[in-house]
Parts: structure tokens; sequence; C-alpha cells
């Protein structure tokens, strides 16, 4: 039988927000066939987002789910995780959500390497509040509040998560599909922080201010840019900043936040 | 209570209190004059198989705290003004997702960092209205390290009974307080668990209007899926943004508290039943300066006595109209410059009212002296 992820799907939500083109129906997809492939059931899984357009996606599963303040969803995931070790906790989040005004949490999340995975959608831009620039915006990129373009620097969400101390960390594209399929498997069974990084379309806000019409230039764009880690190591440095590092770029098994705990705890008693 | 008494500090009757009504998750972040509370939780919540966590900050600290809960753990947090202004924005997603928990908050002079280790009790509005949107609150006062310990059972208590935060608002002179204590036994003082639903999980629903406007809460990882979500919705949990929903909903946050208000209300008399013309009305610490103050009076000859104010939000209003009507003059001592517990009371009795502010907002306490000046005994 097909997996499609259809019994996590909450139908009587539907139609979703999104807007036509939007990653985001994509990403949600892809998930959803993840808890199926990985025998989940709603009672055992706990969804908890953020805000923003990425952060609505709870309204669309079927499990439980906590839908929080802007860029805290973690902490209230790691409360969740740290007194119930069996729930599989995922973290749903926008660029703006998950490094932007989260960045503290997200950096805290991966160092105490609580066995959760984080799931974060980068449109490059804050899509629900109009398309104003967020920390994972490139320089001179042009968005609601970057008329003239972006002065600032941009974070790289896999390296942040890598040297904050993640268990695993991997990036894909939206056009990528059966490689997000697969690192979104293998993040959520992964024991400790694990993050998922899904470069995903805006066309309504950031592809339409950057010379990029629709969804498809869009997806092409990450056709033609995405590259795997050892085909990016041989280029030079002006093609890896126009190039997506896509695939699997961290996997460890450093010991978790609650298997920590629990050998702490065996010598207070 | 029968077991010998042993000298204790506030905070540590606070983290008893804690401990006795269930709590088994703290997630704080240190500060002065809360910390002891932390230190004691992290001592001893790992040995009866709790979890104590120090998060990044105190706004991680409540949606922690908040997570924890709504996993069927009772779960609290300790801080001082300037944590508990970052608590604020979880602290309305508590509210708003109706979820048990407790904050304690030794308040501490401001603003910002203030007189980081000097007291105050300045924070009575921020507790009531530091969040955005409208919404109600419970907020109790300790004056004593027993009370430190009675009143964190009671706001367990109360946040378990009515799905609620509950705000304890110690103050840096009660935490530090040392005092003879003997913890009771279990059971000697009730303890209360919230209410799990007793419909199949297929009816569930996590905020099925009630008769009491208290809907019973499930637990993540039990049979029962639901949603919670900070945005406004309707009984099944999910956003909606109808009218009639948004009415319903905030109805419902400030109902719940209004029903119930004569359980949530407590204040206590200290001779108060010669209707005497002196009437001091206190919460927290300043009660204790109140007693003494009411004590010399009497020996001076005039009736005096003291209107706790144990509960501080929702307001005694009735209690206060109650003792406060006859009396010829009232006395309010604050730790804080603006009188927010007294204006509170000239709403009630009116602006004719004979009522003598006595503030203090320089980290040092109010002494009987500092309140009989005002009378001119
Ligand atoms: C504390 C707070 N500040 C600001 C907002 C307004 N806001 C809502 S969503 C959002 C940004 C969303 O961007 P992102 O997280 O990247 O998600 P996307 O919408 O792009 O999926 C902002 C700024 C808010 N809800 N709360
Ligand atoms: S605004 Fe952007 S992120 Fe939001 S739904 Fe539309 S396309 Fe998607």
């Amino acid at each position: 039988m097909a997996i499609t992820g259809e019994k996590f799907l909450k139908k009587d939500s539907l139609p979703h927000m999104w807007c036509q083109g939007c990653g985001n129906g994509v990403a949600l997809s892809s998930l959803l066939r993840s808890f199926e492939r990985l025998k989940y059931t709603p009672q055992d899984t706990v969804i908890v987002s953020g805000i923003g357009c990425w952060g609505k996606a709870d309204d669309y599963i079927a499990t439980n789910a906590l839908h929080v303040t802007h860029g805290r969803a973690l902490p209230f995931a790691t409360g969740v995780k740290a007194v119930n070790p069996d729930l599989h906790v995922v973290v749903l989040m926008g660029d703006g959500d998950g490094v932007t005004i989260g960045g503290n949490h997200f950096i805290h999340a991966a160092r105490r390497n609580i066995d959760l995975t984080a799931i974060v959608v980068n449109n490059y831009n804050y899509g629900m509040t109009g398309g104003q620039f967020s920390a994972t915006t490139p320089a001179d990129s042009i968005t609601s509040t970057t008329a003239y373009g972006n002065p600032e620097r941009d974070f790289d969400i896999c390296t942040l998560a890598e040297a904050a101390g993640a268990n695993f960390v991997g990036r894909s594209t939206i056009y990528h599909g059966r490689l997000m399929d697969n690192l979104i498997k293998e993040a959520l069974s992964k024991k400790g922080f694990s993050l998922v990084e899904i470069i995903s379309p805006c066309p309504t806000h950031f592809g339409r201010k950057n010379k990029m019409k629709t969804a498809v230039d869009m997806l092409n764009l990450y056709k033609q840019n995405g590259v795997t880690k050892d085909k990016y190591e041989k280029m030079s440095p002006s093609e890896q900043s126009n190039a997506i590092l896509i695939g699997k770029l961290v996997d460890k098994d450093a010991p978790d936040f609650n298997t920590r705990y629990e050998e702490i705890r065996q010598k207070a008693i | 209570m029968s077991r010998t008494p042993i000298l204790m500090q506030g905070n540590q009757a606070i983290a008893e209190g804690a401990i006795y009504a269930g709590a088994r998750f703290f997630a704080g972040y240190p500060i002065t004059p809360s910390s002891e509370i932390a230190e004691e939780c992290s001592k001893k919540l790992p040995k009866i198989g709790g979890v104590y966590m120090q998060m990044e900050d105190e706004i991680a600290s409540v949606g922690a705290i908040v997570g924890a809960s709504l996993t069927g753990v009772k779960s609290f947090t300790a801080t001082s003004g300037p944590g508990f202004s970052l608590m604020q924005e979880n602290l309305g997603m508590a509210i708003m997702g109706e979820v048990p928990c407790v904050i304690i908050n030794v308040q501490r002079s401001g603003p910002s960092t203030g007189l980081a280790t000097k007291p105050s009790q300045s924070d009575v509005m921020q507790i009531k209205w530091g969040r955005h949107g409208d919404q109600a609150i419970i907020a109790l006062a300790p004056a004593s390290v027993e009370e430190c310990f009675l009143l964190t059972v009671k706001a367990f208590n109360m946040s378990e009974k009515f799905r609620v935060p509950v705000i304890l608002a110690a103050d840096e002179i009660v935490g530090h307080m040392r005092e003879n204590f003997a913890l009771p036994e279990p059971g000697e003082v009730e303890v209360v668990d919230r209410k799990k639903p007793e419909v199949s999980p297929d009816e569930y629903r996590p905020f099925e209007p009630q008769a009491d406007y208290v809907s019973p809460l499930a637990s993540y990882g039990s049979e029962y899926v639901f949603h919670i979500t900070s945005s406004m919705c309707g009984p099944e949990g999910f956003s909606n943004n109808d009218a009639e929903i948004a009415t319903w909903k905030i109805d419902q946050l400030h109902k719940k508290l209004e029903v119930h208000r004569d359980e949530i209300v407590e204040t206590k008399t200290f001779l108060m039943d010669d209707e005497p013309e002196i009437v001091f009305i206190t919460f927290g610490a300043t009660t204790r300066v109140a007693r003494a103050a009411a004590i010399a009076a009497r020996e001076a000859g005039t009736k005096a006595g003291v209107l706790q104010l144990v509960t501080i939000w929702p307001f005694p209003e009735l209690e206060v109209i109650k003792y406060g009507s006859n009396a010829k003059t009232i006395v309010v001592p604050e730790m804080n410059y603006s009188g927010q517990i007294a204006e509170e009371i000239q709403r009630l009795l009116g602006y004719n009212a004979d009522i003598r502010r006595v503030n203090k907002y320089n980290g040092e306490v109010i002494t009987p002296q500092d309140i009989m000046k005002v009378l001119s005994l």
C-alpha cells in the first residue's frame, strides 16, 4: 500500500490557508508520510508549532498539538519531552520563528541535545506578516523592509545547529522530495536534537520581490543550485556562495538530555 | 502540624510547599531574591522522580512548565521582577490555553535592575495587567514562612482546580525570612488534582463548555489526542476567528474566576472583632508590621485592627467593603511609590474615604513607627 500519511491529515481543517505555489504543503506531506513510515500514532506524537505560515501546519495535523507564541516553540517542546521521554516531539518553525526571534532557544535546545526534531521551513523571509526580512534573508535581497537591499548578513541554520551541538542536521529543498523524506525520517528516528532545514518558496513575497515570478522559477533555482557535500567542497568560494548545500550534514550519537539527566539522577538517589 | 518545627526560610518553604502539592517539574532561571527556590528544587526533585531544568531565560522557563503541565505533571517556576517581566508573554499563553501552572514572584525593587537584593511590593499591577489582552489572574501574597508553604499549596490547588496559572506574589522579606515551621504530614493539608476527562477519546474536546467553566484536561501521551493553541479557539482547541467564539472564549477566561470567587479569595483579620476605628489593610510582609502598629495603637487607647489581603487578585472587594466601610481611618502600608493596593481600596470606598498611605520604596522595610506617623495618636 502506498504511504500517503493521510491518516495524520486533519481533513476537516482543509482547504489550507497557504498561497498557491507555497512550499509548506509539500513539507507537510513529507512529514506526515514519515509519521506513517515510522508507525507513529496520534497519541504518542506531539507537534509543537510557533507563529508564522509554516507554524499554522498544526491545524492540519491529527496528532496532539501545542501551538504557542512566536519563537518559543522549542522551550514548550522541551518541557513536554523532559517529563515524558516516550513521546515523539516534533517542532515546526519558520526561519523567523526558529532562528530569528527564537534564535536563543534554538541554540540552547541543540546544546542541551533534547530529544526532539525541529523542522525549520526556510523561505528567507517573514511570510505571514508580509515578507519582511529575517535572519536568513541573504544580503542584498529585496524584502518589504529592505526596499534597497538587505544590509545584514544571513545565518546558516545548519551550521548554527551543528556548532550548538545537534546530533543530526540535514538540509533539503522542496524540489528534492526524496531527500526531504529521507532526512525527515532519519531526523525523527535520531535520539537527541535533530534539525531538518527545508528551503521553500514563498512566491507571494520573497519570490515576487526578487525576480522569481512563480514558484516554478524558484524550484528551478533549487534544482540548479542544490549540491551535495562532496560537490560543494570542490567548488570555489564564489560558486559556493550561489550553491545550496543539501543532504545529511551531521550525524552523531551524543547522549540526549533525558539520558544525561537520568545518569546524574542516579547520583542523587 | 505534628512534625518538630525547624528553622526554615520562606523560599525553602515555597519549594517544600510545591513538592507537597505534587509539583514534579521546575524550570527556571536564577535571580535574587528567588534563587533558593531553584536551588532547593535542584536538590529535591531528582530524588523524588521529578525534573529540574535551568532554562536559557524566563521566557523559556514558562514555555517549559506549560509543556510539562500539559503532559500531566504539576509544574512551576520562580523568579523576581526582571524575570517576571520576561515571563509575561508565555504567561499569556498559559492563560489562553487554560494550562495549570504556578509562577512564584519574589518581588524586589525596580524599575529594571533596581535594588537587586532589596524588597518591594511594586509588581501588584504588573501581576494583574502585565500581559496584553483581556485576561484575569489569581495572585496570593504570603506574610510568613508558614504562609509561604500553605499558599504555595493553595496556588497549586487553585491552578489545578480552575485550569489557570496562579501567581504567588511573595517579596524579598518573606522569601528570606527564617521562622520555625513544622512541615505538615502528607494528607494533613488538602491537595487538589485537575479534573480529567471522563468521555471517550473520540468525544473529548479540551475546552468543552462546562457549567463551572472548568473543562477537564487530558494529558499528552494518554489515550486522548488534543490540540491547545495560543490563538482564539472554540471548544475543540483549533484557532477560530468567529466573533461568537471570541466572545465565548474571553467570557470563559473571566467567568471561571468570577463564579469561584468565594473559593479563591482569602483574607485574614487581626483585632477586628470590635469594629475598630482604624483599619490597616495589608498584604505580604507589611502585614506583620501593621499587627505591631495595631497593638501599639490600642496601647495608646485607639481601637485598631488589621485586614490582611491573602488573595490580592481577584481583589477582595467584598471584604474590603465589609471591614473598611465602618472604619474612620484606613491605613495602607506598601513598599511602592504609587500605592497600588491603596488605589484599589480608594476606588471601592470612594475618594472621600480617609485612606492614609504609607509608602516606602527605597529598599528599606516599613516599620511600625512609619505607620504610626500618619496617625498622630
Ligand atoms: C512576539 C511577536 N512578534 C511579532 C509577531 C508577528 N509575526 C507573526 S509571524 C511572524 C514572522 C513569521 O515568519 P517565519 O517564522 O519565517 O514564518 P513564515 O510565515 O515565513 O512561514 C511575525 C513577525 C508575533 N506574532 N509575535
Ligand atoms: S505568504 Fe509565503 S509562506 Fe505564507 S503561505 Fe503565502 S507563499 Fe507561503
